[in-house]
C-alpha cells in the first residue's frame, strides 16, 4: 500500500468518503425531492446519534434527554423563522399584527421581551448553539462534579427532558404549546419550500453533519479523545493521574448538546416546524436507539443507523402503525443483547476480517510470483498469510 | 535523619465512619528521599491512611502538610499536580491502550480540556516515555495493548505511570502481591533506584521484601501507630510481636 493509501486507511477515511458518497450523491441521484426531503429529516437525527457516540461510546456517559438539545436549537431556529413570517403585512387580520399567530390567539398583545433579538439571524444562529451548550453545561457542572453518573445520571436527564416538555407545551402563548411553532416560510426573504430550496438544504445539512463527524473525529484522535476512553475504563486512575475527569465529561456532554442543537435547526429549517414531541422522553430514547443500532463506538455507523431506523420506522408505520412501538422496542432489546457494538461491530468482526484476509491474500499472491525462493519455502506459506492479515 | 528535609507531615489525622475511627489521631512524618514502609495486619487502617492523603476520603480532623501546603482540603486532581502519586492495589492500568498510549497520557501536560485537544506528542514526552519503559523494563513492549501485559508488568506500567509524573511522593499499595520470586526481586531493585530523588509510602505484607526496600518501618494497628524505626527494632517490640508478627 502506498502511503498515502495507509494514511488514508489508518483514519478510517474510506468509511467517511463512502457515507459522503452515499449522502451526497446516491440519495440525490436516486430519490426524489420529497423523499430527499425526508432523508434530509433522518440525517438531522444523526446529528443526535454522533453526538452520542462521544457521549455514551467514548465518554461512558448514557443520556437519555438529548431531544431537549435537539429541541432547545430546533426552536432557537423556529423563532427567528416564525417572526421572519409574521410580518404585520401578513399578518393584518389577527388583532395584533406583527406577532406570531399564536401569540395571538393566546391573547398576547406585544411580542415578549426574550422574542426580541431572535429577529436577528446572526443572534439566531448564535443561541442554536449556545442555548443547550449553556444548559449542558449547568446540568453537566452539577451532576459530574457531585460524581453523579450511570444510571442516575441518565435518569435526571430524562426528568430534564420531561419537565421541557411539559414547560413547553404549558406556556402556549410563548411558545406555540403543543402544535410548536408552524407555518414557517422563509429565511432572510428566500423560501424554505420550495423543491430547490429543500435541495439545497438537503446539501448543507448533509455537509455539514460530514463536517462534525471530521470534528469529532478530532477530537476521538485528541488526548482527550484517548482520556475519555480511559476514564470509561478506569475512572480512578485517570483521575488520580492528575485530571478533573468531571470537566472533561462536562466538555463532552457539551459537545453531544452542541451537535443535536445543529441538528435540529437543520430539521427546523427543512421540515418547516418545530414542536414538542422532539423534546420528550420518547424522541430522546428513540435517538439513543439510533446510535445503538448503529454502533456506540462508530460514528459512521450511527449515521446509518439513524438511516435504517427511520427508513424501517417510516415503512412500518405506513403499513403496520399499532405494531411500530412494539418493533421499535423489541429492535433495541435485541441489538443490545445480539450486538452490543451494532452494525459496525458486525462490520468489524466479520465483515472486515474477511476483506483483510482477502487483500492479504491477493498481496501474498501478487508478491509471490517475483518471489520465487519465498513462494518455494513450502506449500503452506499461500494459507499462512491470512493469519498475518488478520493481525495485523 | 532528624536535621532532613520534612515532606510529609501528618498530625491528628482522624477519620471515622458512622462513628468507627478506621483512622485515630494519628501521626506520621516521611522525610525526603526516604521510603517508608506501613505494615500491620489487615483492618488496620493502611490503605485509608493513603485514601487520606491522596484526598480518595476526606478526613474527619486532622492535617495533611505537603511541602508546606495543607492537602486536606484539595481536590485529588489538585493533590496529584502537588506531586502526590498514587498506585492501587489491584493493577489500575488502561487495558485497551497500548503500553505507549498508558505512559503518553499520564504526561503532566494537557491537563485541561483545551490543553488535552491541542496535546501533541513532542518528541521530549517521546524521550521521556522511552526512559521511563526503560526503567520499569518495557521498551520492547511499548506497542503491545496493556492487557496482554503479565500481571507482573501491569504493576510495573502502573508504577511507570507514576513516574511519568516525577512525583515527589509516591505512595504504592501492595506493589508485589502477585508476583513471582523473579519479579519481587526487579521490583526491589526498582523501587530502590526510583527512590533516589524521591520520598516513598509502600504498604507491604512481605515481610522479606520490607527488610529489603525500608528505610524505616511503621507499624500500624487499630487506626493507630503501633511502633515506628528500623525494621530489627520494630521486629524486636513485644508490642508488635503480640498483635501481629506472632500470629
Amino acid at each position: 500500500m502506498n502511503p498515502a493509501a495507509r494514511w488514508f486507511s489508518q483514519r478510517g477515511l474510506g468509511s467517511l468518503a463512502l457515507l459522503a458518497l452515499v449522502i451526497l450523491v446516491v440519495f440525490p441521484l436516486t430519490l426524489d425531492v420529497f423523499r430527499l426531503n425526508l432523508v434530509g429529516k433522518y440525517l438531522t437525527y444523526g446529528f443526535v446519534a454522533i453526538g452520542l457516540v462521544m457521549l455514551w461510546g467514548y465518554g461512558g456517559v448514557l443520556s437519555l434527554g438529548q431531544g431537549v438539545f435537539f429541541g432547545l436549537g430546533g426552536y432557537c431556529m423556529a423563532m427567528f423563522l416564525k417572526l421572519e413570517a409574521s410580518d404585520p403585512e401578513s399578518t393584518k387580520i389577527q388583532s395584533t399584527p406583527g406577532i406570531p399567530d399564536f401569540m395571538d390567539w393566546n391573547q398576547l398583545t406585544a411580542l415578549p421581551v426574550w422574542w426580541e433579538p431572535f429577529r436577528h439571524l446572526p443572534f439566531a444562529l448564535f443561541a442554536v448553539i449556545a442555548v443547550p451548550t449553556l444548559l449542558a453545561f449547568v446540568i453537566g457542572f452539577a451532576m459530574f462534579k457531585r460524581r453523579v453518573g450511570g444510571v442516575y445520571f441518565a435518569i435526571i436527564t430524562q426528568a430534564v427532558a420531561l419537565i421541557l416538555s411539559v414547560l413547553i407545551i404549558g406556556q402556549q402563548g410563548y411558545t406555540g404549546g403543543v402544535n410548536g411553532i408552524t407555518d414557517l416560510k422563509t429565511l432572510l426573504g428566500w423560501d424554505i419550500r420550495t423543491e430547490s430550496a429543500r435541495t439545497i438544504l438537503y446539501f448543507v445539512n448533509a455537509v455539514l453533519l460530514i463536517g462534525a463527524i471530521v470534528l469529532c473525529r478530532w477530537v476521538q484522535d485528541s488526548k482527550l479523545g484517548t482520556l475519555l476512553l480511559a476514564m470509561r475504563d478506569k475512572e480512578d486512575r485517570v483521575r488520580f493521574s492528575g485530571y478533573d475527569v468531571s470537566m472533561f465529561k462536562v466538555f463532552v456532554f457539551c459537545l453531544a448538546a452542541a451537535l443535536s442543537a445543529v441538528g435540529g435547526a437543520m430539521f427546523a429549517l427543512q421540515v418547516g416546524f418545530m414542536s414538542p414531541s422532539f423534546v420528550g422522553i420518547v424522541p430522546s430514547i428513540e435517538m439513543v436507539i439510533f446510535a445503538a443500532v448503529g454502533g456506540r463506538m462508530s460514528l459512521v455507523g450511527a449515521v446509518y443507523g439513524t438511516l435504517l431506523v427511520n427508513f424501517g420506522k417510516t415503512y412500518f408505520s405506513e403499513s403496520f402503525p399499532e405494531l411500530w412501538l412494539f418493533l421499535m422496542a423489541a429492535l433495541f432489546i435485541g441489538v443490545v443483547m445480539a450486538f452490543p457494538d451494532g452494525l459496525a461491530g458486525l462490520y468489524e468482526r466479520h465483515v472486515k476480517p474477511r476483506l483483510a484476509r482477502r487483500s492479504a491474500a491477493a498481496r501474498a499472491a501478487a508478491a509471490s510470483a517475483p518471489a520465487g525462493p519465498a513462494a518455494a519455502a513450502g506449500g503452506g506459506t499461500s494459507a499462512k498469510p491470512a493469519i498475518g492479515g488478520q493481525s495485523a | 535523619m532528624s536535621k532532613a528535609e520534612l515532606v510529609l507531615s501528618i498530625e491528628d489525622l482522624t477519620v471515622s465512619f458512622d462513628g468507627f475511627k478506621a483512622i485515630d489521631a494519628l501521626n506520621l512524618y516521611v522525610d525526603k528521599g526516604e521510603l517508608r514502609v506501613i505494615i500491620g495486619p489487615n483492618g488496620a487502617g493502611k490503605t485509608t491512611l493513603l485514601d487520606l492523603i491522596c484526598g480518595k476520603t476526606k478526613a474527619s480532623a486532622g492535617r495533611i502538610r505537603f511541602r508546606d501546603q495543607e492537602m486536606t482540603k484539595l481536590n485529588e486532581h489538585e493533590i496529584v499536580r502537588c506531586g502526590i502519586g498514587r498506585k492501587f492495589q489491584t493493577p489500575s492500568i488502561y487495558e485497551n491502550l497500548s503500553v505507549f498510549k498508558n505512559l503518553e497520557v499520564s504526561y503532566p501536560s494537557g491537563r485541561g480540556v483545551f490543553g488535552a485537544l491541542a496535546f501533541r506528542c513532542t518528541d521530549e514526552i517521546r524521550a521521556r516515555v522511552d526512559e521511563v519503559a526503560g526503567e520499569i523494563g518495557l521498551r520492547e513492549h511499548l506497542t503491545m495493548e496493556a492487557g496482554l501485559l503479565s500481571h507482573g508488568q501491569k504493576q510495573w506500567l502502573e508504577i511507570g505511570m507514576l513516574l511519568m509524573q516525577d512525583p515527589e511522593l509516591l505512595m504504592l499499595d501492595e506493589p508485589i502481591a502477585g508476583m513471582s520470586v523473579r519479579e519481587r526481586e526487579l521490583t526491589a531493585e526498582l523501587l530502590e533506584r526510583i527512590c533516589r530523588n524521591r520520598s516513598m509510602i509502600v504498604i507491604e505484607h512481605d515481610m522479606e521484601f520490607v527488610k529489603r526496600i525500608a528505610h524505616k518501618v511503621t507499624v500500624m494497628h487499630q487506626g493507630k501507630i503501633l511502633a515506628e524505626g528500623p525494621m530489627e527494632r520494630v521486629q524486636a517490640d513485644p508490642k508488635v510481636i503480640d498483635v501481629y508478627l506472632g500470629h
